[in-house]
């Protein structure tokens, strides 16, 4: 029994029946962390935009080495790091909160590219036109810029939250209970591991699908000219 | 124990690491050339059974595959009578390749889709068979083109070795987490683990520019 649910043993059918509203519960909580990692992400990496593209050179090289690294080492390892660094430190979070801060680190460092890109594609004539009307820079941004980059940066980002959902089971190792976790203590408790990883399986493939799908509409319906942020 | 003491096991691991990495990109980049082509196949069943590769592995997690290969695999061989159970080494190479495999096809389908339709014409000018065109036209020019991505793959795949820890495999953070169990020395242990593998993400990211020169060597100016 996992959840207060009760798994059925009495054929393959009826325990693979039995399991699925536990491997929806851990479903939940995958969502969950890549959802909340996902937040971090984007504003982290946000920041490191920033930092990155600063003028001063003092700022952006730090900025640009922490990227690299955080790019270059495994998300496990960076979890660890958090889960039994930081409580030295006294900082003492949940592992839910250490994974979905994981996530969110080290996808930070992609998605600072993806918005230095969208942000670079956006033509010089651009900047110059707004020059020419004699547009503060803050406008520049808001009215010119912000909004011809949103298309490009959108269909990127949702890329990354698939790629997001699938790391959440990395989290399964400091005991989040999400969906492969969840799947493995059926396996352990009832030492038929096939059916529940194999729905795992199954499940992530509906879901990685859905939300590839939904990327791709959402790609379709964003205006190709920008969005006006009025 | 200071911290100097942890370098020779630590050593050990990244050795375990550094073979699993080159297994298993090399594992992948065979897969990536054959199911990159094959999904580009004219042969209905070529071209669905590389679609099915690409979207069954680029769809799931790969700690989800390598649990699947380790825990699930031997109970479907148990219950079709054959013993498939496969030692960690196998498991863990036989994952990350299929994995890393799948996302590579997606590299090699898109770079021989970019090689200019010019260059199909020409070969049929000039008498070349499918396979000719293939081999000596389309995949010499679509290699450099290939060679960007395959540098960030490979860099991701030995990130993604940190994951055989899970099934015993004595790799890397397997070491570092003994030590740690052992010390509790938590803040010098990870922060070393963190470093060792961003050096040999450099190293893999040096080797990778190297063979993109290689493979581009001809190449006088981008067209």
């Amino acid at each position: 029994m996992l959840f207060g649910f009760e798994w059925d043993l009495s054929s393959p059918l009826a325990f693979a029946i039995s399991i699925m509203p536990i491997l929806l519960t851990g479903m939940l909580v995958t969502i969950q962390a890549a959802v909340l990692g996902f937040a971090v992400a984007l504003v982290l990496g946000l920041v490191w935009a920033v930092l990155k593209s600063a003028p001063i050179r003092l700022i952006a090289w730090p900025a640009t080495v922490i990227t690299e690294f955080i790019r270059d080492t495994p998300l496990l390892v960076q979890l660890f790091f958090l889960y039994y660094v930081l409580p030295e430190y006294g900082i003492i979070l949940p592992a839910f909160m250490t994974g979905a801060l994981a996530l969110g680190i080290q996808y930070s460092a992609y998605t600072a590219e993806v918005y230095r890109a969208g942000l670079q594609a956006v033509p010089a004539d651009q900047h110059e036109a707004a020059r020419a009307l004699n547009l503060s820079t803050a406008r520049t941004f808001t009215h010119i810029v912000v909004p011809q980059a949103i298309p490009r940066i959108v269909p990127a980002m949702g890329n990354y939250l698939v790629s997001i959902m699938k790391d959440v089971p990395v989290l399964s190792v400091v005991t989040v209970l999400e969906m492969l976790n969840v799947a493995k203590i059926v396996g352990d408790r009832t030492f038929d591991y096939l059916i529940p990883l194999s729905l795992v399986g199954g499940l992530y493939l509906i879901m990685t699908l859905v939300a590839s799908a939904g990327v791709r509409l959402l790609d379709d319906w964003l205006p190709k000219q920008g969005i006006p942020l009025k | 124990m200071t911290w100097t003491d942890y370098i020779p096991p630590l050593l050990e691991g990244a050795w375990v690491t550094v073979q699993l990495t080159l297994y298993s990109t090399v594992l992948g980049a065979v897969l990536a050339f054959v199911f990159g082509i094959g999904k580009l196949s004219p042969n209905w069943a070529f071209k669905a059974v590389s679609v099915a590769y690409i979207e069954l592995f680029r769809g799931t997690s790969l700690l989800v595959q390598l649990f699947w290969l380790y825990f699930a695999l031997p109970m479907a061989g148990m219950a079709m009578g054959i013993d498939l159970r496969l030692p960690p080494v196998l498991a863990g190479v036989l994952a990350l390749g299929l994995n890393i495999g799948a996302y590579g096809a997606e590299v090699v389908r898109g770079a021989i889709a970019a090689v200019h339709q010019d260059q199909h014409e020409a070969a049929r000018a000039l008498n070349f068979s499918p396979r000719q065109t293939l081999w000596t036209i389309v995949i010499p020019q679509a290699i450099p083109e290939m060679m960007p991505s395959f540098g960030n793959l490979a860099v991701q795949n030995l990130k993604d070795t940190a994951l055989v820890s899970l099934i015993s495999l004595g790799d890397l953070t397997f070491r570092a987490e003994q030590i740690r169990n052992f010390t509790q020395d938590s803040t010098t242990i990870y922060s070393m683990l963190l470093v060792m593998y961003f050096a040999m993400a450099l190293v893999v990211t040096v080797i990778m520019r190297g063979l993109e020169r290689y493979a581009s060597r001809w190449r006088t100016a981008r067209s």
